[in-house]
């Protein structure tokens, strides 16, 4: 959220810049330095990052430090994750085999609840995820991983031939079918991942921003009657941040839970 | 439709685009809107129904949210873009 804005009592509605401002000349905190094509340095959404990477680093660090047959708190926390991760992702979409992908697909739901939780954060309210870069990295992830296992299921051609033509569909369709296909395993999956955890944790900050941004606006706009609904406005600004609370661990879940499903799909015997 | 055309010939780039933005995602939120009442009506029928699944379906219902709700955030996202 725009600090300079919350101390001004002018509201002025949130936009497409709060995200992009960061990049700009001046708002680096180290940096940038230009190494080859890439630029290097420190400003707030890097800093995210590495707080999103402690946060997840260190949460499972203490969790399961000394791990013990009856947990702990921390550990208790951890496990339960973890078994809501398996249960939920890997058993149910992809079956007992499943197991051997809970690595991935519980690496993937913390990593994405670590950075999307910042959002509800008070002092902090940016979530890494409203970036598209770092949404499309993880995506990126999760699509090599349902091509390498169907690829190490089925073989290369194998692989295409069992993600691409389908059992049972009249000759005269197979080119249609094909091409339909052919766009959504290679093109859509990814970038519906990557742009719907995106556009969620985008549409949320501008939520919650013009919530809290129009309580305090009205507050103090002096006239009577937007000061007399302004605590309304305030009011659900407050249950909007458990709805936020709600959307960045549905969206972590459903970013697994797609994984899971993508990989069933590449290593299932028979559609 | 000349008054139509007059009240679109007064309007200046900046409002035209404004009114595209509005309808970018107004259009793109019909469908899945329709898409995601189906859903939700069909899951909770379902639970109605069988109780003892109701974990199982809440489980692919949010799949279902997951995937449907992909279309209306693209219309999202284009507004900003246009």
């Amino acid at each position: 959220m725009n600090h300079a804005l919350l101390a001004s009592t002018e509201f002025v509605p949130p936009t497409t810049k709060d995200f992009s401002k960061w990049f700009e000349e001046g708002n680096w905190w180290l940096g940038p330095w230009q190494v080859g094509p890439f630029e290097f340095g420190l400003n707030f959404i890097y800093f995210l990052v590495l707080m999103a990477l402690a946060t997840y680093l260190l949460f499972f660090f203490f969790a399961f430090r000394k791990p013990k047959v009856v947990p702990g708190k921390l550990q208790l926390v951890a496990e339960m994750g973890m078994d809501f991760v398996k249960e939920n992702t890997a058993m149910s979409m992809i079956g007992p085999r499943g197991v051997a992908y809970l690595g991935l697909l519980s690496a993937l739901f913390f990593w994405i609840l670590a950075g999307n939780i910042y959002e509800i954060i008070p002092g902090v309210n940016f979530s890494m995820n409203s970036r598209l870069a770092f949404p499309t990295v993880v995506a990126l992830v999760a699509y090599f991983a349902y091509h390498a296992a169907g690829i190490r299921q089925h073989g290369f051609f194998g692989y295409l031939k069992h993600s691409l033509i389908l059992p049972g569909v009249p000759p005269l369709l197979l080119p249609l079918m094909f091409l339909i296909e052919f766009i959504t395993v290679f093109i859509t999956r990814p970038l519906t991942l990557a742009v719907r955890l995106f556009a969620n944790m985008v549409a949320g900050h501008f939520l919650l921003s013009v919530f809290f941004l129009g309580t305090v606006g009205m507050l103090f706009s002096g006239k009577v009657l937007l000061m007399a609904f302004s605590p309304f406005a305030g009011a659900l600004a407050i249950a909007l941040v458990g709805f936020e609370l709600f959307v960045a661990g549905l969206q972590a879940f459903i970013f697994a839970v797609l994984t899971a499903s993508y990989i069933g799909q590449s290593i299932a015997e028979d559609h | 439709m000349r008054f139509a055309l007059g009240i679109i010939a007064a309007l200046s780039d900046e409002g035209l685009k404004a009114i595209g933005k509005g309808l970018v995602y107004g259009l793109a939120a019909i469908g899945p809107g329709i898409g995601i009442g189906v859903l939700m009506g069909k899951s909770v029928e379902a639970m109605a129904r069988q109780p003892e699944y109701a974990g199982q379906v809440r489980g692919i219902m949010f799949i279902g949210i997951g995937l449907i709700e992909a279309l209306a955030l693209f219309g999202f996202v284009l507004s900003f873009i246009i």
